[in-house]
């Protein structure tokens, strides 16, 4: 696709077939040349963790069994961070053993009223060390500041406030069934929003009177056991809430675990798929929440500009490590020229670097691993025939970074619009007509996510309704809220988190 | 010698609104309680089940954008029609070796329970969607939602009522779907099928297939493009082998059984809403 200069755009819009939605909204954006952020560093020097971390079990810091450690790293400097311990079965067993105990002796010897004051205890302590949590989330998995300040730790406290009140006030969520809890959660989160993934997963489970063990990612277990401290000062009961830290083989363990009553599991289809079928024929509940490849479709009518902010904030947003990322943008043909001359610009002016920088956009890639992955998909992509773009921000020297990229020139069935990246990269599509996105938004064996833009609400509506996923964002993307059901359709996982909804896998309803 | 020589009548599928015979021309024996031959049905294979799947998949959108008003006239519509032939089903399951008394009760049950069904329709969203009060400027809802194909297990007891009990909140819900029946008494199956053909059930919302569940669970369970499980039965091999060919493709499943189909605990929106799923919406609140 030839380059539009902006000139031609402007030109094109005097015969005034499609209007600027405000008087500048043409104009050439040459930020990069205007604007230099000076470093803005959020000061780490009062950020204390040990050297060493062991397992949280039983209330209590527990060493490994076999004694064994792994190491967590600083993914924007590669520089080692802490050491923690790698769960192995017998290790997952004791904090299982301590899970049921504190479930028979202390956890469903509550009342629903006092089980909501400690979940109160453990949002407020959250809010409390808010600052430290964020950098430390950001050290640990690369995410900028910005966004663990002001999105994943305070979505995490709120999702502990939110769950705090359903503890005593169950009998008014599911008419004509009295709620059961199910006894022992064992939960698996991702690294990509490290704390907030842990609120999705502890918050309802003790909320509905169940006692939990949480394995948090190997690449980044350190808010979880700051976590741990936290319901330690709250004088959280002893193994309500156990972590057991380590690699896919201590997952492994959870899953299979004969006293574990529910899976809870956040993460990739492809692990996905080997737990539903690991727990075949156990008779436990469980819940996935998976892989993405959400179509973000704007039609002609849509306002532009915002649009562009949308979709830089559903393909972006922290590094594109995010299961429900706009990663396939569908724009309608009339606009598509414009719309991408105004995203290669708005790119330009995206700062990429320091987590821990207050003005940065984009943070590090969560691991060597990952940072592979998509580097792997760039070559695949290119393989593929489609035109790459990138931004032309410099990138720092250390560290595992990756430029804003889009594609274009793809179709349906290349990989990179079928397979999720779970990167910084977004593909560009374009249709003609309503039905035609909605057959490519829907042509994918995912379904947790989906944007519509479009200035018209009967429009919204109608493709709200026709998309197959589990999140509509109509002129908006990537919003998130503890009242609000997030979940998948298709291969994108089962179960609902957040929201009333959410409790629901955490319950047995009996008639009343 | 009698009178008159009975016409016996000859028990094919459903798939796509038709009645055709199974791919593989084959049949099976079906008896009664006594073991005497009352008819042979189709035996069908994975061919047939392929079949199924696709008239089910085709249908789908076209059930989903029925109004839930007109799902619900729809599934009342199927009470009518079988309230009229009432005494046919209790004649076949009397035939099969059931007592008459509990042929009546079975028959009735199931009558009654579609009216149940049919009265929801329109109110799962009320019930199960919810609107979000979300921190942020923006307007935001959740509301229930067919998964899509149902791939439904029936169980030998009780096979009339147990059969519908687990059809009608899978169709309620907007959902298609291809029923495996009953294999020792899939007759009244066949003969529901005949009732939701003169119903208002556009063609391809229920397809049904007889044979031996050991040649069809399989391929039914692992299709790729099956959303979702019900299954009937307890048998522990079955439920371990639709749980692991779930997880091909994430399929939900939910095993269903009861003791006493006759119950009205086994009528429920709960039963209901393991095949919904819940789509949220946001949307920017501003001038």
């Amino acid at each position: 696709m030839a380059e539009k200069t902006n000139e031609t755009i402007l030109s094109q819009n005097v015969g005034g077939s499609s209007k600027p939605t405000s008087p500048n909204s043409d104009a050439a954006s040459e930020f990069t040349s205007l604007w230099n952020y000076s470093p803005a560093p959020e000061s780490s020097d009062y950020i204390t963790f040990s050297e060493r971390y062991d397992h949280f079990i039983n209330g209590k810091w527990m060493s490994p069994e076999k004694g064994r450690y792994m190491t967590t790293y600083n993914p924007a400097t590669e520089e080692k961070l802490a050491d923690f311990a790698e769960g192995t079965s017998a290790d997952v067993d004791r904090a299982v053993q301590a899970a049921q105990k504190a479930y028979e002796k202390t956890w469903s010897k509550l009342t629903g009223r006092e089980r909501s004051k400690y979940i109160f205890r453990l949002a407020r302590m959250i809010q409390e060390k808010a600052r430290e949590l964020a950098i430390i989330e950001s050290m640990d998995g690369g995410k900028p500041i910005r966004e663990s300040r002001d999105v994943d730790v305070p979505l995490a406290a709120a999702h502990f406030f939110y769950y705090a009140g359903w503890a005593d006030k169950l009998d008014y969520a599911f008419p004509g069934r009295k709620a059961q809890p199910l006894g022992v959660c064992g939960q698996i989160i991702p690294w990509n929003f490290p704390l907030l993934m842990l609120a999705w997963k502890i918050a309802p489970a003790l909320a509905t009177g169940n006692t939990v063990v949480l394995k948090p990612a190997e690449t980044t277990p350190l808010t979880a056991l700051k976590f741990a401290e936290i319901c330690m000062a709250a004088g959280l009961p002893d193994g309500v809430v156990n972590i057991v830290t380590g690699a896919g083989q201590t997952g492994a363990a959870i899953v299979n675990h004969p006293d574990v009553n529910k899976i809870a599991f956040t993460g990739s289809t492809e692990v996905g798929k080997i737990i539903q079928k690991s727990l075949a024929g156990t008779g436990k509940k469980y819940t996935l929440e998976l892989g993405g490849k959400g179509a973000n479709i704007i039609f002609e009518d849509a306002s532009v500009d915002q649009a562009v902010e949308g979709v830089i904030n559903a393909i972006f947003f922290n590094q594109g490590h995010v299961c429900c990322a706009g990663s396939r943008l569908l724009v309608q043909e009339g606009i598509s020229d414009r719309l991408i001359t105004k995203l290669k610009s708005r790119m330009e002016t995206l700062i990429v670097g320091d987590p821990l920088d207050k003005n940065t956009d984009i943070g590090a890639i969560n691991s060597r691993t990952q940072y592979d992955r998509i580097l792997n998909y760039l070559d695949i992509g290119k393989d593929e025939g489609a035109e790459l773009y990138q931004a032309s921000c410099s990138l720092p020297e250390k560290g595992y970074f990756c430029k804003p990229t889009l594609f274009t020139g793809v179709s349906q069935s290349n990989r990179i619009v079928q397979e999720e990246i779970f990167g910084p990269i977004l593909t560009i599509q374009t249709f003609r007509t309503p039905e035609e996105a909605i057959e490519k938004a829907n042509n994918s064996p995912y379904g947790l996510a989906s944007g519509v833009w479009s200035d018209k609400g009967s429009k919204v509506f109608s493709i709200g309704q026709k998309v197959r996923s589990g999140v509509m964002w109509a002129n908006t993307y990537n919003k998130f809220d503890p009242t609000s059901p997030f979940g998948g359709y298709k291969e994108s996982g089962l179960g609902r988190e957040g929201g009333l909804h959410g409790l629901y896998d955490y319950v047995n309803l009996k008639p009343d | 010698m009698p009178d008159r020589i009975e016409v016996l009548k000859t028990y094919k599928t459903f798939i796509g609104g038709k009645f055709p015979r199974s791919e593989s021309d084959r049949t099976y024996a079906v008896t009664d309680l006594k073991g005497n031959l009352i008819a042979n049905a189709c035996r069908c294979t994975r061919k047939d089940v392929r079949d199924a799947v696709v008239s089910a998949r085709s249908s789908f959108d076209g059930w989903l954008s029925r109004s839930a008003y007109n799902r619900g006239q729809i599934i009342y519509r199927i009470a009518e029609i079988l309230e009229g032939r009432k005494n046919q089903f209790i004649a076949e399951l009397e035939h099969a070796g059931f007592k008459t008394k509990n042929s009546v009760k079975e028959v009735e049950t199931a009558i009654d329970r579609l009216i149940y069904y049919a009265g929801w329709t329109d109110k799962l969203s009320q019930v199960f969607g919810t609107v979000n009060p979300v921190a942020s400027s923006h307007f935001n809802f959740s509301v229930p939602e067919p998964m899509g194909i149902v791939a439904i297990i029936a169980p030998d007891e009780t096979p009339f009522l147990s059969l519908v009990s687990l059809v009608a909140p899978i169709i309620a819900g907007g959902n298609t779907c291809v029923i495996l029946a009953s294999e020792k008494n899939p007759l009244p199956a066949v003969s529901f099928a005949e009732v939701l053909h003169a119903s208002d059930v556009p063609a391809g919302i229920v397809n049904l297939l007889t044979g031996y569940r050991d040649e069809m669970v399989d391929s039914l369970t692992s299709h790729m493009d099956v959303n979702a499980i019900l299954n009937g039965l307890t048998d522990k091999k079955i439920m371990k082998l639709t749980d692991e060919n779930a997880s091909i493709n994430i399929k939900r499943v939910y095993h269903y059984s009861a003791e006493n189909w006759l119950d009205n605990i086994h009528e429920s929106p709960y039963i209901i809403q393991q095949f919904l799923e819940i789509k949220t919406t946001w949307h920017p609140v501003s001038v």
